[in-house]
């Protein structure tokens, strides 16, 4: 269990002032100018070593992808901008980010930005958190007017604009070329890479897109050395994490930990257990609803990282931990995910556009059991053709839920099916 | 260079070639929708996917750049898996009438659904359909057979230049259409039929018409503007059902204009399909016979001085060496292939030809535009300067009105003083000519028509010499001409000869009754009220203007039904094949001009085809083949005068109709009514 002094999110719950001299009291923006003085190299090797790994779903390396931004300036712009369109059903860690701890996120805004050589930082924050838009705004301003940010940026001679922007609504807007997109001012749709955005990105120069949680961890992670970041959790699964257990659970929350917790010691110790006990569990979904479902036998003592999950075949994705006691209609719940899939897709890629509401419509007909038992088998091809086709993982995130559903709860559509056939033969 | 592999073979590509390109070069196939080589790479329809060697996922071959050391593998059976699957999921929503869509017969899905396809479907919810849409009397949008590749939103962007169509919606409920029902108001819009992979766009003319089996395919040449574009002309019987373009990079590229594609309904209308002579103050029909004895005893014992003959915008060359040669032997001396009035200094080839090439536009950083709208005037030509405007560093002068085209540029001013100052190089346009590597001007066909035009051609010689627009290599003077005949008229010199009269002299001539014989070999374009009390012979396919006022009218052959040579603005020399027979009498025009000579007492000298041609090559060698248009030398040119001070105008009021055939097209009168706003100004009550 993670100890108290090695939380990054101090005022996760907003027990505290989220305002600039409360965050300075907590230990934020101390030092800035002397990490900043360290130089480029410097900050990314640290996090390079801190072996963070982006916490937006992908769990891509920070520092590698920070390594790949052009070394040398050709004069033009480079930016980076930091996603918090946090829209994956079942997390809200960036929201709490946002509304009560705006500064980490502003500080790590800096170091990231000096990082990658960038000359204007961009947050794109979903449009419906409209009290998180204002504190972060407010954040920002007070950066500006305490110099900690702007023109030579806490006196370190480097020089920093942020500018937040509110997005629309749409899910796909998450997807890291699409904001680009959306924040060029065009319809949200993926684009096709390569180019990455390192190399072309924003207004086709080269970005860097990152989580608000993968920035906001980097200014703790530079004070406190890679060292103490790398020391929690597991190798490769490094550092701590925040969790959104929410669902059958005693006490639903946001909770940082350590990477690597047994999902059982993260719901029964943070979420006050599963409701009606632990034997009540019928499934989690561990890491936001894209993420396959896996059932209460894997959950005894299924770790919750990057590894971990990959090894049940789930994924840790953004840590949403949706937990289902034996109450739910798992394939009710699946088949509403399918809908949101459908319902969010580009429409850009044949495969997502045409797959999403098939598999939905399926769906729909597999809760009440009017199929064949062969179409599980289809619905599980269909999703195969979707997952790995498309210009982002959109289609991935479609299919994965569906995956998990049929390799685990099989006997349960079949079971519906036979139900159905019975009572329309009666 | 990277080097990679495919299939096994070594290949080495240069930068930037995408790896479905390398795969093209190395002769195999991969199935795609929305990738097409002359427009952006959107990597949406998933069908050409490919395995990479160390990557755990099929990539889309379309988008991927080849890289060193790449291992790609087209057969095996993951990327079989995946293309089915694309395709099976292309299909689901596809409404699958393919009896009653056009596109059967030349549909990419319904080819690529045999190589890909199942043979039968497992998707058994309901198929989504969406109402339909109206894209303007050119187009037909039937939109539930779209399968969302965005080629035509990507050609309207990127080749028309015109943003009208856009994808609404998300997912499936994505749909192509135009912001917000309006139609597609482009020149170019036909070509988005050809774009379109499955039948969701098609030509709405042709629609419910013919089956692509069922029809001839006749590759020949367009006349209704100087471009000479490529084409296609596909006949059932007698019948031309459609015009589609054909590939030539250095004219059209694969695109053709909105009239050269739809006008072709034009030619079964107010067609001249018997000799007709005037009896009585009327046109009456008459045999062949009495047609040529008509003219044979009115022109008995006329002086050659008082004969004169025209030759129109849509003639072949064979005719009018024809006419040349038969009016040389009656003694007249008065001739002329400008219909439009135009007086320039016509000895010189680099005076009135397109020097540059259209090709030769992409590689121009500097372009002058003078009293032209090549948008309307040669739709092809500009789309070529769009294709250079879109790489970037390409800068546009226009001196004349203001004009909508698909690019940004200066307005220099209106009249002929800014092409005065530029000549003189005190002009501020003048200095951005001088400093660009390539740099050309485009001398409109309607300022050589003014009074002025000697004096305009001289100043704009001028211009490409003070700016110095000629270099060794390197030729930037350009006429845009309108007419498909004029270049070859040129050329072959169907000019007033020594103290003959040219088109202005002759209708001065004709009222004066100075002229008593007129032969309008298809001229339509001129004032024929001028044309006095002098006899006329006309002859041509279409009962317009000339037809009208003519005391013989001899039928001959529109351009799908003869053969007939043909030399575009930029002196290419193209030969056009006859894709159909003549209508009812009508025949080939060298024919009956060969015929009417043998009347005349004039026998000309031949009897086939190749011995016109070879007539034609006699009088200019330039004739005799070659399909590149020749060099021509930097030679003064023009005549010293000084330039009026009207402000040019344009030669058209509108793109549809500029010529008989267009005027007689139905297609062509609808978009006059759905594109060009009308003069009394529509008021909110109309349809």
């Amino acid at each position: 269990m993670l100890r108290d002094e090695d939380r990054i999110f101090t005022n996760l719950y907003g027990f505290e002032s989220p305002g600039l001299r409360a965050a300075q009291v907590r230990g934020d923006w101390a030092g800035a100018k002397e990490l900043l003085l360290k130089g480029r190299d410097w900050v990314i090797s640290e996090v390079k070593d801190s072996g963070l790994r982006g916490r937006g779903g992908a769990g891509f390396s920070t520092g590698l992808k920070w390594s790949f931004m052009p070394k040398k300036s050709d004069g033009g712009p480079v930016y980076l901008v930091v996603n918090a369109d946090e829209g994956e059903p079942g997390t809200c860690k960036d929201r709490d980010i946002l509304r009560h701890d705006p500064h980490k996120l502003v500080e790590g805004i800096l170091y990231a930005s000096f990082a990658i050589g960038a000359t204007a930082a961009y947050v794109y924050v979903r449009g419906e958190f409209i009290r998180e838009i204002q504190r972060l705004q407010a954040a920002v301003d007070e950066a500006y007017e305490a110099g900690l940010i702007g023109r030579n940026a806490c006196g370190s001679g480097y020089d920093l604009d942020v500018y937040v922007h509110t997005g629309a609504g749409a899910y796909i807007c998450g997807e890291e070329t699409a904001l680009i997109e959306s924040l060029e001012g065009k319809k949200g749709q993926p684009r096709s890479k390569p180019p990455f955005p390192a190399q072309a990105g924003l207004y086709y120069r080269p970005t860097t897109v990152n989580n608000v949680e993968t920035i906001a961890a980097v200014p703790t992670i530079l004070r406190r050395g890679a060292g103490w970041f790398a020391g929690i959790g597991r190798p490769k699964n490094t550092g701590t994490k925040l969790f959104c257990i929410s669902g059958h659970v005693n006490n639903p929350c946001n909770v940082e930990e350590a990477m690597g917790i047994p999902l059982r010691e993260l719901i029964d110790r943070h979420a006050g257990g599963v409701r009606g006990g632990w034997d009540n569990l019928l499934a989690v979904i561990p890491g936001g609803s894209s993420t396959p479902v896996i059932p209460r036998a894997l959950c005894d003592t299924v770790l919750m990282d990057y590894d971990g999950l990959s090894e049940v075949k789930s994924a840790l994705g953004t840590a949403g931990v949706i937990v289902m006691d034996k109450s739910t209609d798992i394939v009710r719940a699946i088949a509403r995910l399918s809908h949101f899939y459908a319902h969010e897709s580009c429409g850009q890629c044949t495969p997502c556009r045409e797959g999403t509401p098939w598999m939905a419509l399926m769906m729909d007909r597999l809760v009440e059991g009017r199929a064949g038992v062969e179409e599980i088998d289809l619905l599980f091809e269909i999703s195969k053709q979707i997952e790995g086709r498309t210009i982002c993982a959109l289609g991935d995130a479609a299919a994965w839920p569906i995956q998990g559903l049929i390799r685990h709860f099989r006997p349960e559509l079949e079971r519906r099916i036979a139900v159905a056939r019975q009572s329309a033969a009666a | 260079m990277p080097k990679l592999t495919i299939d096994g073979t070594e290949i080495e590509v240069e930068a930037g070639t995408s790896v479905l390109q390398a795969c093209e070069q190395l002769g195999i196939e991969v199935p795609r929708f929305c990738y097409h080589e002359r427009l952006s790479v959107a990597a949406n329809c998933r069908m050409c996917l490919v395995e990479m060697e160390r990557s755990p996922k099929p990539i889309a071959s379309c988008s991927m750049p080849c890289a060193d050391g790449m291992v790609i593998r087209t057969n095996t059976e993951q990327v079989q898996r995946a293309r089915k699957g694309v395709m099976e999921l292309i299909l689901i929503n596809h409404p699958l009438d393919c009896p009653i869509c056009d596109q059967g017969g030349e549909c990419d899905l319904q080819d690529q659904a045999v190589a890909y396809g199942f043979d039968r479907s497992r998707y058994t919810e309901e198929k989504r359909s969406v109402n339909d849409k109206d894209f303007g009397p050119l187009i037909n949008a039937e939109m539930t057979r779209c399968i969302h590749c965005t080629r035509c939103i990507r050609f309207c962007e990127e080749i028309a230049g015109v943003s009208v169509l856009g994808a609404v919606g998300r997912g499936t409920h994505t749909e192509v259409t135009t912001y917000v029902g309006r139609t597609i108001d482009s020149e170019l819009s036909g070509n988005l039929a050809d774009v379109c992979p499955v039948g969701a766009l098609t030509s709405k003319p042709y629609r419910f018409t013919a089956r692509p089996w069922e029809l001839r395919k006749t590759e020949t040449i367009d006349v209704l503007d100087a471009v000479g574009s490529n084409i296609r002309v596909d006949t059932r019987g007698g019948e031309v059902m459609r015009v589609l373009p054909r590939l030539n990079e250095d004219v059209n590229e694969e695109w053709i204009s909105d009239k050269t594609r739809f006008a072709c309904d034009g030619l079964k209308r107010q067609r001249l399909d018997r000799p007709y002579v005037r009896r009585d103050g009327r046109l009456q029909p008459a045999s062949w016979d009495e047609a040529l004895a008509a003219v044979a005893t009115r022109l008995a014992g006329v002086a050659g001085t008082r004969i004169a003959g025209l030759a129109g915008d849509l003639v072949d060359a064979e005719a009018m060496v024809a006419l040349k040669d038969l009016l040389q032997a009656l003694g007249s001396p008065n001739m002329d292939c400008r219909q439009d009035g135009a007086r320039f200094d016509a000895l010189e080839r680099v005076g009135y030809l397109f020097n540059t090439t259209i090709a030769g536009i992409e590689q121009a950083d500097a372009i002058l535009l003078i009293g032209t709208n090549p948008r309307i005037e040669a739709p092809l030509v500009n789309a070529r300067i769009r294709k250079r405007y879109r790489e970037g560093g390409l800068k546009v002068g226009v001196i004349g009105p203001q004009l909508e085209l698909t690019y940004s540029y200066d307005h220099l001013g209106s009249g002929p003083e800014v092409l005065t100052a530029l000549a003189e190089g005190t002009h501020p346009f003048a200095a951005v000519l001088k400093a660009a590597n390539r740099p050309m001007l485009i001398l409109g066909a309607g300022v050589l028509a003014r009074d002025d035009g000697p004096a305009l051609q001289a100043a704009a010689r001028q211009v490409a010499v003070t700016a110095n627009l000629v270099r060794a290599d390197w030729n930037g003077f350009n006429v845009l001409h309108l007419a498909a005949a004029r270049v070859g008229g040129l050329d072959l010199g169907f000019l007033p000869q020594a103290g003959g009269r040219d088109t202005r002299g002759i209708l001065e001539g004709a009222q004066a009754g100075e002229i008593e014989v007129v032969y309008l070999l298809g001229a339509d374009e001129i004032d024929a009220s001028r044309l006095g009390s002098a006899f006329v012979i006309y002859q041509g396919h279409h009962g317009d203007r000339g037809a009208h006022r003519a005391d013989v009218v001899l039928p001959g052959a529109a351009y799908t039904e003869k053969n007939g040579t043909y030399v575009n603005t930029e002196g290419r020399v193209q030969r056009g094949r006859m894709a159909v027979f003549p209508v009812g009498e009508a025949r080939e025009d060298w024919k009956i001009l060969r015929a009417l000579s043998e009347r005349l007492g004039h026998r000309l000298p031949y009897d086939s085809l190749a011995q016109v041609r070879d007539r034609l090559a006699a009088v200019n060698p330039l004739f005799a083949g070659a399909e590149n248009p020749a060099s021509a030398l930097w030679r003064p040119f023009g005549q010293s005068g000084v330039p009026g001070s009207e402000p040019f105008q344009p030669p058209f009021d509108t793109f549809y109709m500029t010529d008989p055939i267009s005027r007689a097209s139905l297609t062509m009168a609808k978009c006059i009514d759905a594109f060009v706003p009308s003069r009394e100004g529509k008021t909110g009550t109309h349809g």
